[in-house]
C-alpha cells in the first residue's frame, strides 16, 4: 500500500467539470466536452460544452431565482456576496493552483488575481445598499404631486467572459450584476474554462441561492447567438470578440 | 391549558352571555346580543399568564472590572477610582466600571492621535472596509451573548436586545463598512477627507447601538476616536472593545474612556480633539454647545424629543393602536425619538383610548431577560423619580392618569406603562421629556390643528402619522418640524436611514450617505 501511495507511477485522479445551472452541477445534455488546454496546448482536462438547451435550462433557472433574489433586502444581499468572499478567502490556493495550471501565469501573478478578487467581492458587497442612494431621486416636480425615481434589477443578464484574466473578470461580472439583484448566466472563456468553473464551487457553498449566478462552458460562437436571441434574457454584457459582438448585436436588435 | 381556563371564568363569570367560545386565545360570543363596541372589555384580563421562559445567562462572562480601554490595552485610571454598574432589573452589583479623569482623557486623545496620523490616516480605504467588515462579524458571531449583556447591563428587555439593538449594531457596522473605499461616490466632484481625532459621546438607552452609530461612519470616514459610554451602561463597550481587538484594529484607534459627567467634560474641553459627536440631553447638548463655540471643533449632537404621533380618524385603528404602543413602550420609553405625544383626532378618541387602555392591560413588565418581557426594568433609580415626579405634576395639573395594574416585581426599577389624557398642551407632561414610558394623549379636530399642535415643542426630532390616506400623509410629513416622520409605523431604524434633528433635537445626521458628513471635511 504505502509503496503504491509513493510510485511515482501512481495516477492521479482527474476531475471532470460539469456546468452550473440552477445550483446543481450537471453535464451538458450534448454529451460533448470540449478539452480545457493550458497556456502551452497540453490537455488539462475536459468541460462540457453547453448547447442551446443548456442555455435555455440556465434561463428558467436564472428566472426561476430572480424573484426571490431581487426581493431580498440590499443588506442580505450585500452579506451574501460577502460570504462569498469569505469563502474565497479560505479556497484562495485552490484558485491560484487552477490559474496557474490553466493559463501559465507566475505564482505571484496568480496570487494577485485572487486577492484582487476577494477584495473586489468585498468591494461589490458594499454597493448593494448603497447605490439606490446615490442614484436614485425624489424628483422636484412643478405641479403637486409625488415624484421618485429608484433602479431597479433589470432581470435575467448572460454575461461573456474574456479569456485573460481568467478569475478577475467573471468576479467583477458576477458581483455588479447579482448585487443589485439581478441573476446571471456566467459564460466561462473558451481557452482557460477550468478557474471559473472552480470558482463555481465556492459559489455553491456561499449562500448565493441556486439559480442567482449559472455557469456555462463550451464554445462561445454557439451561445452566442442564442444569448442574443432567447427572449427571457433582460441584458447581456461583454461579448470580448468583435465578431461575436456584431453577431449578438444583429441578433438582439431583431428583439427590440 | 389557557383555552380551558378561561371557558371556565367565562361560565363561572358573572356576565350575561350565554354561551362564549375561546378560539385561539379570541373570545367570540354567540346567541347574545352584540356588545356595543364601547363597553366590551377583554375578557381575560390578568388571567393570561405566562410561564417564566428566562434566558439562561450563565455562559455570559462578566468581569468583576473593567478598565479603560487606551491605545489598544486595557489600562487602570491614573485615579485608580472605580464606580459600580448595577442591573436595574434586581439591584445586584454586576462589576465595575474604571472613572477616567482628565488625564486618562488625555491618554487616550494623545493614542489617538498617534494613531490618526502614523496609521489610520495611511491605510488604504479598502483596508479600513475590511476592519469595518470584520468587527460586523465578530459582533454578529457573539450576538447572543452581547444581547444578554446589554440586557444585564441597562435593562431593556432581550427581546428588544437579541432582535433590535444587536442586529442592527452589526448592521451599522457592515453598512458604514462598505462606504470607507466608496467615499468619493458619495460627495461627487469632492474630496473627502478624514477630520482627525473624534471625540464622541454616546448615552445610556441603546449602549451598544449607539457606540456603533458613532464609531462605524467615523471610523469609515478615517478618523480615530475616543469614545466615552454612559456611566451606568459601560459593560457592552467595554466588550465591544475586546472584540476591536480580536478584529486586530490598530492600537489607539478607538479609546474608550469610562466615568461619568466629569469624563465626559474632559473629553469635551480637550485641546487636541477635532470633532465631538454628543448624543443626549438638550441640557447637556447645550452646555457642550457653550463649551465648543469659538473653538475649531466640529459638532454634531443628537438631543432630545417630544415627538408628536398622529392619529387620524381614516387610520387603521388596530395597527395605529400597536403603532402606538410600539412607539412610546419599546425600551421602557427611554427613546429619545418615542412617540411621546399622541394626537387623536377626535372622531376615533374614545376608540383609541378604549382601545390602548386593553392593549396596555396586556403589556407584561418584569425581568428582561425572560423572554416574554413587554417592559423591562428602567434603567436607573434617577430616572425612575424622574418619570414619577413627571407623572405626578401631570395629574396634578389636571390630566387622568391610566396606568395598566400590572403586577411590578418587588426588586429593581419599574414602572407600568401609563397614559394621560386631559392632557393640555401647557401642561409639563406635554412639553418635557419623560424618557419613560409614559403617553400624553391630547386631541385634534383637523389636519391643520395636528400639524400646528405637533410642531407646538422645542423639540423636533420625530413624529408619527397614521392615514389610510397617501395624500394626508405627505401633506402632513412635508409640515412637520421633525428630522424622521413615520408613517403608519413607529420606531424603524435602519442603517441606511439618516437620523437626527431639527431645533433642540440637535443637529447633523446619523445613519445613510448622510450620515458621513459630520466625519468628513470637503475640498
Amino acid at each position: 500500500m504505502a509503496t503504491l501511495l509513493s510510485s511515482p507511477k501512481r495516477l492521479d485522479v482527474h476531475k471532470t467539470y460539469k456546468l452550473f445551472i440552477g445550483g446543481k452541477y450537471v453535464r451538458s445534455e450534448s454529451g460533448h466536452s470540449i478539452p480545457a488546454l493550458s497556456e502551452k496546448g497540453k490537455v488539462l482536462d475536459n468541460v462540457c460544452r453547453a448547447t442551446r438547451k443548456d442555455f435555455r435550462d440556465a434561463v428558467v433557472a436564472a428566472r426561476a431565482a430572480f424573484g426571490g433574489w431581487a426581493k431580498n433586502s440590499a443588506y442580505l444581499r450585500s452579506q451574501i456576496l460577502y460570504r462569498t468572499a469569505e469563502m474565497l478567502q479560505n479556497r484562495r490556493e485552490e484558485l491560484i493552483q487552477e490559474l496557474i495550471r490553466s493559463t501559465g501565469v507566475t505564482r505571484s501573478q496568480a496570487e494577485k488575481e485572487v486577492t484582487l478578487s476577494i477584495d473586489r467581492l468585498v468591494y461589490f458587497a458594499g454597493w448593494s445598499d448603497k447605490y439606490t442612494q446615490i442614484f436614485g431621486s425624489v424628483n422636484p416636480v412643478a405641479s403637486s404631486h409625488f415624484n421618485f425615481s429608484t433602479l431597479e434589477p433589470t432581470g435575467v443578464v448572460a454575461a461573456f467572459l474574456p479569456d485573460l484574466p481568467a478569475l478577475l473578470p467573471a468576479i467583477t461580472l458576477m458581483a455588479t450584476t447579482i448585487l443589485s439583484g439581478n441573476t446571471v448566466i456566467l459564460i466561462g472563456s473558451e481557452r482557460y474554462p477550468l478557474p471559473i468553473v472552480t470558482f463555481a464551487e465556492i459559489i455553491s457553498t456561499s449562500d448565493i441561492p441556486g439559480g442567482v449566478v449559472n455557469i456555462l462552458t463550451g464554445k462561445r460562437s454557439e451561445l452566442v447567438s442564442h444569448a442574443a436571441s432567447h427572449m427571457d434574457v433582460n441584458a447581456i454584457v461583454n461579448a470580448p470578440e468583435f465578431r461575436n459582438c456584431i453577431k449578438l448585436c444583429m441578433k438582439a436588435a431583431c428583439l427590440i | 391549558m389557557k383555552n380551558s381556563r378561561l371557558s371556565k371564568k367565562s361560565s363561572n363569570g358573572s356576565h350575561a352571555l350565554s354561551t362564549t367560545i375561546v378560539t385561539n386565545g379570541h373570545l367570540t360570543h354567540r346567541d347574545a346580543k352584540p356588545v356595543p363596541a364601547n363597553q366590551r372589555q377583554l375578557k381575560f384580563g390578568n388571567k393570561w399568564s405566562y410561564a417564566p421562559a428566562p434566558e439562561s445567562n450563565s455562559f455570559v462572562q462578566l468581569q468583576k472590572r473593567y478598565d479603560l480601554f487606551i491605545n489598544g490595552k486595557f489600562v487602570t485610571p491614573t485615579s485608580k477610582k472605580y464606580f459600580d454598574s448595577i442591573n436595574p432589573a434586581n439591584e445586584n452589583k454586576l462589576a465595575e466600571i474604571a472613572a477616567a479623569n482628565a488625564h486618562d482623557v488625555n491618554q487616550a486623545v494623545t493614542a489617538a492621535r498617534r494613531a490618526y496620523e502614523k496609521v489610520w490616516s495611511k491605510i488604504s480605504p479598502r483596508e479600513r472596509a475590511k476592519y469595518l467588515y470584520r468587527i460586523a462579524r465578530i459582533i454578529q458571531e457573539k450576538s447572543r451573548e452581547l444581547a444578554i449583556m446589554e440586557t444585564m447591563d441597562g435593562g431593556k428587555t432581550i427581546k428588544e436586545s437579541r432582535d433590535v439593538d444587536i442586529p442592527l449594531v452589526a448592521a451599522h457596522f457592515f453598512y458604514y463598512a462598505g462606504w470607507a473605499d466608496k467615499l468619493n461616490y458619495a460627495f461627487p466632484g469632492r474630496t473627502p477627507r478624514s477630520i482627525g481625532v473624534v471625540g464622541q459621546i454616546i448615552p445610556w438607552n441603546f449602549p451598544l447601538l449607539m457606540a456603533a452609530w458613532k464609531l462605524a461612519p467615523a471610523l469609515a470616514c478615517g478618523n480615530t476616536v475616543v469614545l466615552k459610554p454612559a456611566e451606568t451602561t459601560s459593560i457592552t463597550a467595554m466588550h465591544l472593545a475586546q472584540i476591536l481587538q480580536e478584529a486586530e484594529l490598530p492600537d489607539g484607534v478607538v479609546n474608550i474612556v469610562t466615568g461619568a459627567g466629569e469624563t465626559g467634560r474632559a473629553v469635551v474641553e480637550h485641546s487636541d480633539i477635532n470633532k465631538l459627536a454628543f448624543t443626549g440631553s438638550t441640557e447637556v447638548g447645550k452646555l457642550i454647545a457653550k463649551q465648543v463655540a469659538g473653538t475649531k471643533k466640529k459638532l454634531t449632537l443628537e438631543l432630545g424629543g417630544k415627538a408628536a404621533h398622529i392619529i387620524f380618524e381614516d387610520a387603521p385603528i388596530d395597527q395605529a393602536i400597536e403603532g402606538i404602543v410600539g412607539g412610546i413602550y419599546f425600551n421602557q420609553g427611554h427613546v429619545c425619538c418615542a412617540g411621546s405625544r399622541l394626537l387623536v383626532q377626535e372622531g376615533v378618541y374614545s376608540t383609541v383610548i378604549r382601545k390602548l387602555r386593553d392593549r396596555i392591560a396586556t403589556l407584561r413588565v418584569g425581568d428582561p431577560l425572560d423572554k416574554n418581557t413587554d417592559i423591562g426594568a428602567i434603567n436607573s433609580k434617577p430616572q425612575l423619580e424622574k418619570i414619577r415626579s413627571l407623572v405626578q405634576s401631570g395629574v396634578e395639573e389636571g390630566a387622568k392618569l391610566e396606568q395598566s395594574s400590572c403586577p411590578l416585581p418587588r426588586r429593581g426599577y419599574f414602572y407600568p406603562p401609563t397614559f394621560l389624557t386631559d392632557v393640555t398642551a401647557s401642561h409639563r407632561i406635554a412639553r418635557e421629556e419623560v424618557f419613560g414610558p409614559v403617553l400624553s394623549v391630547m386631541t385634534f379636530r383637523t389636519p391643520e390643528e395636528a400639524i400646528e399642535r405637533a410642531n407646538n415643542t422645542p423639540y423636533g426630532l420625530s413624529a408619527g402619522v397614521w392615514t389610510d390616506k397617501g395624500s394626508k400623509i405627505f401633506k402632513i410629513v412635508n409640515k412637520m418640524r421633525a428630522g424622521v416622520v413615520w408613517a403608519n409605523t413607529y420606531n424603524k431604524f435602519d442603517p441606511t436611514s439618516p437620523f437626527g434633528g431639527y431645533k433642540e433635537s440637535g443637529f447633523g445626521r446619523e445613519g445613510g450617505l448622510q450620515g458621513l458628513l459630520p466625519y468628513l471635511t470637503l475640498d
